[in-house]
């Protein structure tokens, strides 16, 4: 597997590492109540194609979230959390 | 009152085996600069360049932030964030005609001309090790680990060049 | 006696003799014979024996795709079993042994397996093994063990060399038979960077095996010129003696070159290198693989495959005798004539088609092979035909029963082939790997003309896809035959006849399981063990299923194949793990004080990939405790030194680090004055702790925070995490300064006399921070405390650590001090209950470990959750001390917590110890551990259980606590 960091370009997977679905960047408000909560750290979809989950690219210490396809293993889009000073464009 | 002696961190060098030599690498002050959202870092580089500074050179090490090397810490207050690396790290020079195939062996990166220039850096990993790579010419590499780790790129290096050499 | 022909072999070199030894019988051939090649030459047809049966085998095949011919290899010690005799090249004073059998190979004891086989059928272990439960253990596993699996290792470590590497391409051509060599010619003229894999160690594929004309030219000397033209550009890599083992996701494949299993003397050489090839394109060109035809007794030494045959006889000119040919299809005529107009003595050519009998040797048409005779090897096939059965006497059985294209690689993405009628054999479906085409006879296409359009046409296109244009280039010509075949993949003739030779599977098995249920070829396949072996049923997986769809009256497209994973060919576990033993298993990180601590004779610890030292032994202290009671006692009495440069330490920067930090940590750090250093605790998000540590506010939008040595990366990657995720437009940036500076903690009553000789003033509030100047060098001191005792920790630059551990040894030893290791270490901080990752393991919240009161009144990372009723309701386990109430008693970690006179039992569980340690300041034991409304419970007592030790311990629960709780010897 390859992912393209868009700051190194495209690497081997073992420069990864992988961290879980990109629903954690929803943080809910700290009095948004149990339920929501809940659904925030716990409840996870387990789709039969495209999902987006969070990768960590250690040697640039960059977050990525990343589009893939479970069934087909394509990789459609990786982008970086934020928004750093020397980013590419 | 004491006096306390600067120590290097890499043992067993210079080491040539077959077409590949590894020798100790003095970068002189090492210092890392991270700009703050909005404030512009003259010669701040892109990802993977690698700019002249004057004495030194600025080098891309990183998200949102260089590796400035060669001369000393800038005044950059409240520009950005500025950090003494000096000792963080040990360098080495990787050179000579096998100095590809012996990085090969190491380092998952397309360590070919076209997608690695020479004048560019990476940050990439070596073995298990995390690494900063400059290339300096096709054949020179200066590489840069964690300075805790520097038997272990020592070893891993000589280990690859033993193993190359071999094949010649 | 010879079975050599004079002037032929293409690789072999007759100038340069070599001797090898076969269980322990020497043998003279020539250097560039492969095991298989050399044995058949000197006659030895009988190689090994089978699996299951213990039937005596030669070999089939002359390539990676070997299932019979399996051997040990012994060398320097070592031996590898399994090894493909056609594979294997031979050096001088190679040392093989015939495996799987007891007593020698021509009188096998376990062949009495063969005489029991109407007992051994598919299934037969399921149905047998199972009853008397009693009988398993002691009498079948024993037993089963001692007669199954192939060969026998070493037992040793294989200290070998193995190298693993990577490579990257524009177009990977996987295999130099005539499509690949042509693909790789017009890639590299158009400048692509192209590597070419090829698994022999000469590149050419059936075109040294068969000798066909390319361009007017015999095709080795067409290959030869190929191979000049290409090496010598700058843009493709050859690779020879390397497999293509794995197709994998965007465009990487695994490979394994066979670097020094060829030398008599590898020296440095490593063994294999297993290579991680990044394509943009790939082109597999792999060639077809021939199937035997399943009759009666057709696993005999001396029984082949025509392709077999004809690889030794061109490329090792080894002699086969007088060969029958059993053939379905228009290949096997074609490779007889070839082997006649060679002189090869032709005994009978068997054909079940009613083809016309028009040649120069005896053609038997509408016939068919139905029995072979010879104890140890080949001596008669028995042929049926129209006018009744005849004995044809000869040395080999060449069985051509077509060609199943070698598309392995193609499927290993879980692509499915469909089944092609033309060639009855399955072919690749387009697309089945991204990136990756197939052309030639991996395709199904088969003709040596056919085969170099295609290759040439496949790179056309793949060079299109790469943005190059293809140049022009005009084919050369060669054979362009048809190719007919009338499937024939069993003979029904009684007795049993071999499809998976390398797992004894007949015919009869495969029917057995189809009609026992097990009608699926996924089923199928596990129920008799087809294709399960090291060669993964390349030569009989095609029919196998055939025989089924027949039984099963399903037909073959319907059956299907089952699943082609990789690796192509078996990968050694040493080459895939290459470089990771001994010191290459994890990097090493030393502290600048190792090398001093080393030569004070500590032994050194792992603490996780840092080594530290357990104690510092002095005169007539032969284990840790003497040293480690000592050590702590010089502490608490005098002064001790100790490198902490292993605490992760992160310089946080900007005018938003303090709000930066008060979202990370629990408590509150923006409002930390300059000069001031706070302990701070970290949750995950779910709110349970993650780590703690210490803050320090160096200037008004600067901090250096630690973490502990263990959680040092996962915290970094989780402070990036919050920053990237949720506050990228803060004004705040973070970087590791772990190895930047050297750390060393100067604890006890003295500690300000060391530093005073340091020409340091210790002029320190607790928990103040400082620059400092030490001989010069800028340097920080904290005034921080693990210990209990008046402390520091005073760090310097990293290049000057090993020389302020000397000063700092020296000057602690001056006033009646000492160095001191991790054993010290642990009991000082459980003397003080302070909290490790034994404590903070994940499980437990901060009031579970008594620092609730640490969670400010804001928000933070951890915090909402923390607050879920599971986390706050009464009853949990909370952080106590534990004292033994017979105090000369030992306390064990890992042991559990229970009610006096309460059973041990998982429903009775009250708690568990974390840490233990032997405190000489209080004269016994101490534990560290949790327990069930535990801050209440003090003054109990209750028994400690540790079921795995058998030790049972009266302890009182107490304050965690122990020593000097009002902290008066570190507030000095
Ligand atoms: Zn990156």
């Amino acid at each position: 597997m390859r992912l393209t960091c868009p700051c190194c370009g495209t690497r081997d997977r073992r420069e990864f590492t992988y961290y879980g679905a990109a629903e954690f960047l929803n943080r809910p408000a700290p009095d948004a109540g149990l339920q929501a909560w809940d659904a925030y750290l716990h409840l996870r979809d387990n789709p039969a194609g495209i999902t987006r989950d969070l990768w960590y690219h250690d040697p640039c210490q960059s977050w990525l979230e990343v589009t893939r396809d479970t069934v087909t293993h394509e990789i459609h889009a990786v982008r970086a959390l934020g928004d750093l000073v020397g980013d590419a464009a | 009152m004491v006096d306390l002696i600067a120590d290097g961190a890499a043992r067993g060098l210079p080491v040539t085996l077959g077409r590949a030599s590894l020798v100790g690498f003095d970068p002189g002050p090492v210092t890392s600069i991270a700009p703050f959202p909005g404030r512009a870092v003259p010669g701040f580089p892109t990802p993977g360049q690698v700019v002249a500074q004057g004495a030194g050179r600025m080098v891309w090490a990183g998200r949102g932030m260089a590796f400035l090397i060669g001369a000393p810490a800038p005044d950059l207050q409240g520009q950005a964030a500025v950090t003494d690396q000096s000792d963080g790290w040990v360098w080495v020079t990787l050179s000579g005609a096998d100095a590809v195939a012996v990085l090969a062996r190491l380092v998952p990166l397309d360590l070919r001309p076209q997608a690695f220039p020479a004048g560019t850096t990476a940050r990439s990993t070596l073995g298990h090790l995390p690494v900063l790579l400059i290339r300096e010419a096709v054949d020179t590499f200066r590489i840069a680990a964690f300075r805790s780790m520097a038997g272990s790129l020592v070893h891993d290096l000589t280990g690859a060049m033993r193993a190359v050499a071999a094949r010649r | 006696m010879s079975f050599r022909i004079p002037g032929k072999g293409l690789m072999i070199d007759r100038t340069r003799p070599v001797q090898f030894s076969f269980d322990g019988k020497r043998f003279d051939v020539f250097q560039g014979d492969t095991l298989a090649s050399a044995l058949l030459a000197n006659g030895q047809r009988l190689m090994g024996r089978s699996f299951k049966y213990h039937r005596p085998r030669g070999v089939l095949t002359a390539g990676s795709e070997e299932p019979s011919a399996l051997v040990e290899i012994h060398e320097r010690g070592q031996q590898t079993p399994n090894v493909r005799a056609t594979v294997q090249e031979l050096y001088e004073g190679l040392e093989a042994r015939s495996q799987n059998r007891i007593g020698p190979l021509g009188f096998d004891l376990l062949a009495v397996n063969d005489l029991m086989a109407p007992f051994f059928s598919a299934g037969f272990y399921y149905k047998t093994f199972m009853w008397p439960r009693a009988f398993w253990e002691k009498i079948y596993e024993p037993a089963i063990r001692r007669a199954a699996g192939l060969g026998r290792l070493s037992g040793k470590h294989d200290e070998a060399v193995y190298e693993k590497a990577w490579a990257h391409c524009d177009l990977l051509v996987i295999g130099a038979g005539p499509a690949g060599w042509m693909a790789a010619l017009v890639a590299a003229r158009a400048g692509a960077d192209v590597i070419l894999a090829d698994e022999d160690r000469r590149m050419g594929g059936r075109l040294l095996a068969d000798l066909p004309e390319v361009g007017g030219q015999a095709g080795p000397d067409w290959a030869a010129g190929v191979v000049a033209e290409l090496a010598a550009l700058p843009n493709v890599r050859l690779m020879t003696r390397t497999t293509v083992t794995g197709a994998y996701d965007d465009g990487t494949f695994g490979a394994l070159e066979r670097v020094g299993l060829h030398v008599a003397d590898p020296g440095d050489l490593p063994r294999e290198c297993f290579w991680r090839i990044v394509a943009k394109r790939a082109i597999l060109c792999a060639g077809a693989l021939e199937r035997p035809i399943a009759h009666p007794d057709n696993d005999r030494p001396g029984v082949m495959l025509a392709s077999g045959v004809s690889a030794m006889v061109n490329k090792w000119g080894v002699d086969p005798g007088a060969v029958v040919v059993f053939s379905n299809n228009d290949s096997g005529l074609a490779a007889t004539r070839r082997l006649f107009a060679q002189g090869i003595r032709i005994a009978a050519y068997v054909d079940p088609r009613a083809i016309p009998v028009t040649e120069p040797f005896p053609v038997y048409a509408q016939a068919q092979v139905t029995g072979t005779r010879g104890r140890l090897g080949l001596r008669d096939v028995a042929v049926t035909h129209a006018g009744g059965t005849s004995l044809i006497e000869a040395r080999t059985l060449a069985l051509a029963g077509g060609w199943n294209p070698t598309l392995h690689l193609a499927c290993h993405r879980n692509g499915r082939p469909e089944w092609s009628e033309r060639i009855a054999a399955f072919v690749p479906r387009a697309g089945m790997v991204p990136g990756l085409s197939v052309a030639g006879a991996a395709r199904g296409v088969f003709s040596t003309a056919a085969c170099l359009a295609d290759g040439a046409a496949s790179a056309a296109e793949a060079l299109g896809d790469l943005g190059l244009n293809p140049p022009a280039l005009s084919l050369p010509q060669a054979e362009d035959a048809p190719y007919a075949i009338v499937p024939l993949w069993a003979v029904d003739a009684g007795g049993r006849a071999w499809l998976d030779f390398a797992n004894d599977v007949t015919t009869k098995d495969v029917k057995l399981a189809a009609q026992e249920g097990y009608s699926s070829v996924e089923h199928m396949k596990r129920y008799t063990t087809q294709g399960m072996a090291p060669d993964q049923g390349k030569s009989s997986n095609v029919a196998a299923l055939a025989v089924l769809a027949e039984a099963t009256g399903q037909g073959i497209p319907a059956t299907g194949t089952t699943t082609y994973r990789p690796p192509f060919t078996p990968v050694s576990i040493a080459a895939m793990g290459a470089g990771g033993r001994a010191e290459g298993f994890a990097p090493r990180r030393l502290m600048t004080s190792d090398a001093q601590t080393r030569a004070m004779g500590a032994p050194m610890i792992e603490a996780g990939l840092w080594y530290r030292p357990s104690y510092f032994p002095r005169a007539g202290e032969t284990d840790w405790r003497p040293a480690c009671d000592r050590e702590v006692r010089q502490v608490r009495e005098a002064v001790g030194v100790a490198d902490v440069s292993t605490l992760g330490k992160i310089d946080v920067q900007g005018a938003d680090a303090g709000r930066f930090l008060d979202f990370v940590y629990t408590n509150t750090m923006s409002t930390l004055p300059v000069g001031k250093v706070r302990y701070g605790l970290m949750l995950r998000e779910d709110g349970f702790v993650m780590d703690d540590g210490t803050c320090a506010r160096l200037g008004d939008t600067h901090y250096l925070i630690t973490t502990t040595t263990a959680a040092a990366g996962q915290v970094m990657r989780h402070l990036d995490f919050v920053h990237q995720a949720f506050c990228a437009g803060w004004d705040v940036r973070l970087i590791s300064v772990t190895e930047t500076w050297a750390q060393f903690a100067v604890a006890g009553p003295r500690a300000r006399d060391v530093l005073a000789g340091l020409g340091v003033q210790a002029a320190l509030p607790f928990m103040g921070c400082a620059p400092v100047q030490i001989g010069g060098v800028a340097g920080r001191l904290f005034r921080i405390s693990f210990s209990g005792e008046e402390g520091y920790e005073v760090a310097v630059p990293a290049r000057y650590g090993a020389s302020l551990f000397a000063e700092l040894v020296r000057l602690a030893e001056a006033h009646e001090g000492c160095a001191y290791g991790m054993e010290a270490l642990n009991v000082l901080r459980v003397e003080k209950g302070f909290i490790t990752h034994a404590e903070i393991h994940g499980r437990v919240t901060a009031d579970d470990v008594g620092l609730g009161g640490m969670v400010a009144r804001k928000d933070c990372i951890g915090k909402p959750a923390s607050q879920r009723p599971g986390l706050t309701e009464p009853g949990r386990e909370q952080l106590v001390g534990l004292m033994p109430v017979n105090q000369g008693e030992v306390l064990t970690a890992g042991a559990h917590l229970y009610n006096e006179r309460d059973a041990a039992t998982r429903e009775n569980n009250q708690g568990y110890v974390t840490s233990v340690a032997p405190s000489p300041t209080l004269d016994m034991w101490l534990g560290l551990g949790f327990l069930k409304n535990g801050r209440a419970r003090h003054g109990e007592v209750i028994r400690l259980d540790d079921g795995l030790r058998g030790r049972k311990v009266l302890v009182e629960v107490c304050h965690p606590v122990f020593f000097d709780p009002e902290g008066g010897r570190m507030r000095g």
